[in-house]
């Protein structure tokens, strides 16, 4: 853990009466410093910042659907595919990104660019599609929309 | 058009009152100024008072349950506000909204109900897919300290990371505490025992919101709004086959059909209702020949329903019940903490015979297993997570019972892949949980 986490963590600690609190956001931290995904080497580092056990930290990190115990690609695109979403038509805008990617929901691509998965309710039923890219959601996708979202995901790569 | 008087979104005129200057200007804070000149209990009675009561779904009166805080003369532990803004229902959308329009309401209104409880700190509990309204919630706060506003209290925004579950209120204070979101046996009551063991008081986004506007207008003036058992506004989330949908700030005991029709300009395409889940996936399906149904807490108990946390999805008719229960029922049972075996094991297998019935593969004594299972959820866990599969899932084939009939007698869905919801897909492997599922082995159907 670098040293400017491990004094964030220390921060994050002192917001609480009890340390384990940090826990859960310290993982936060921890996955965005390992990009995206908590390796091994990660939870034994939140351990030791908070004296609790690496078992511990994978018992959370295992609970929690944000936290990611496998690597992840550099972008990460997340279709909300609950009742209203469905209704909307998310069926045919996970399809769409499919086609556009190149990769089937669930998997990512053969160079580590991008995650494609589907989600449950991201909260925004009424303005569905909702589509998650990198946490910050777009709204009232469509499966026309895809392909420009697509494109603008490589242009902003170069 | 219904009367559309506003509470929580008051002063916004359709946008935000996101900065402190426009907040102060528009009469903000002065709620806070005039607790803070009371006595706690009497704003606990200004609260009892507008019959408010709590709309994140389990419509407690919100004064009650502060009056249950032990006062630290009887309890000398250290008192927490903690607020549950892990907005998660399906259907349900209005807490980030609310987030995001009047930030500064709502971290008023968590300063006042500190105050009621004599509490110096307080949690709020965000969702952790809510970027945006976390980054909000953490510049209004900041405003706020550089004003002088908190009086000695600390306000710690802690962020979820995708649990459901942490929106049932034990299971959020187990998570808080650093925890699995597993639910908590109750009694205690977080009153009495909650985040630390100490007495707590857990409030919804939108409950908290309203208080600034209950301690501005008066409890009486407040209760003059809506109906008797059901006072004042509600943010209703509308969404599904609906032309406008959205959040739609409005007095409770409007009915179904002014929701839909009036406000949100009925079903597109000139479709036929057919079904509205009224209050967020977790309540029980409503039929369009129920239409006239006011929203109120009573009105939908006597429908057979409940009020939920407002969210209400109307579905047309292209849609296949069949397929609506498996999408429903697929996600408590991604969503289950595990802990409650009827609810671990039950909302999977109630999956698995859906799946059955919409392949065409189910028999009679299938139907027949279905509600049975139904059965021996409902009431059976520590938390209503496996209960909301199971009373959405009955109340599909209690209202569309012949539809579920004609797949099992003609071995077909009657949609021939024509239904909106053909192809549904739930979420897919991106997480531990997944694999955790597939080494449970055994298929029940």
């Amino acid at each position: 853990m670098s040293t400017a986490l491990y004094s964030r963590v220390q921060k994050l600690r002192k917001q609480y009466p009890e340390p384990t609190s940090a826990v859960l956001p310290a993982l936060r931290l921890a996955q965005e410093e390992h990009g995206g995904w908590l390796p091994p080497e990660a939870l034994r580092e939140v351990a030791d910042a908070l004296d609790v056990t690496p078992a511990f930290c994978l018992s959370i990190a295992s609970f929690y659907d944000q936290l990611r115990l496998e690597p992840v690609g550099r972008r990460v695109v997340e279709v909300c595919t609950n009742v209203s979403c469905a209704l909307a038509g998310a069926q045919q805008v996970v399809e769409a990104f499919e086609r556009g990617l190149g990769i089937s929901a669930g998997t990512t691509s053969p160079d580590g660019e991008f995650t494609l998965g589907t989600v449950e309710c991201l909260g925004g039923c009424g303005w569905a599609t909702v589509v998650a890219i990198d946490n910050r959601h777009r709204l009232r996708v469509q499966a026309e929309d895809v392909a420009g979202i697509i494109e603008e995901l490589h242009a902003r790569e170069t | 058009m219904p009367a559309r008087p506003e509470v929580v979104f008051a002063g916004t005129e359709g946008g935000a009152l996101d900065r402190v200057e426009d907040y102060e200007a528009a009469g903000g804070f002065r709620a806070l100024a005039k607790a803070r000149a009371m006595a706690p209990d009497d704003v606990i009675a200004e609260l009892e008072a507008s019959g408010l009561r709590g709309r994140g779904g389990a419509f407690f009166p919100t004064g009650r349950k502060w009056a249950f805080v032990p006062k630290p003369d009887q309890l000398a532990k250290p008192h927490y506000l903690v607020v549950n803004a892990d907005e998660s229902e399906p259907g349900t959308f209005k807490d980030r909204e609310i987030m995001l329009r009047v930030p500064f309401r709502f971290l008023e209104g968590c300063l006042i109900a500190a105050y009621a409880i004599r509490s110096q700190h307080v949690f709020v509990y965000i969702r952790g897919e809510y970027e945006r309204e976390f980054e909000v919630l953490r510049d209004a706060l900041g405003a706020m300290q550089k004003r002088d506003l908190l009086d000695g209290v600390t306000v710690v925004l802690h962020r979820g990371a995708g649990a459901y579950i942490c929106g049932e209120e034990t299971a959020l204070l187990e998570s808080l505490e650093g925890k699995r979101g597993q639910p908590r046996t109750k009694p205690p009551f977080p009153a009495i025992a909650g985040l630390y063991a100490a007495p707590t008081a857990v409030n919804n986004v939108e409950s908290i919101t309203t208080v600034t506007s209950v301690l501005e207008l008066g409890g009486s003036e407040y209760a003059k709004l809506g109906v008797e058992s059901s006072t004042g506004t509600r943010v209703f989330s509308l969404s599904g086959d609906v032309v406008n949908p959205g959040n739609y700030e409005l007095p409770h005991g409007i009915t179904l059909r002014e929701l839909i029709y009036d406000v949100g300009g009925g079903v597109p395409g000139g479709r036929d209702l057919k079904a509205i889940i009224p209050g967020g996936s977790s309540t029980a399906i409503l039929t369009a020949a129920e239409i006239d149904t006011p929203l109120d807490f009573d009105s939908l108990v006597k429908a057979g329903s409940s009020i939920g946390s407002a969210g209400v999805v109307v579905i047309d008719d292209r849609c296949c019940m069949v397929q609506l229960g498996i999408r429903v029922s697929q996600f408590y049972e991604h969503e289950s903490c595990g802990k409650c075996t009827p609810c671990r094991v039950g909302t999977r297998w109630l999956t698995q015979i859906l799946e059955k019935i919409e392949d065409g593969r189910a028999s009679q004594a299938d139907l027949d297993l279905l509600l049975s299972v139904c059965d021996r959820i409902l009431g059976k866990c520590l938390c209503p997570l496996g209960d909301s599969d199971a009373i959405a899932v009955a109340s599909y084939v209690d209202r569309f019972r012949d539809e579920f009939q004609a797949h099992i007698d003609t071995g077909r869905c009657p949609f021939g892949g024509e239904s909106s919801l053909e192809g549904i897909l739930a979420p897919s492997a991106l997480h531990g949980h997944s694999r955790e599922r597939e080494w449970l082995g055994a298929e029940h159907v």
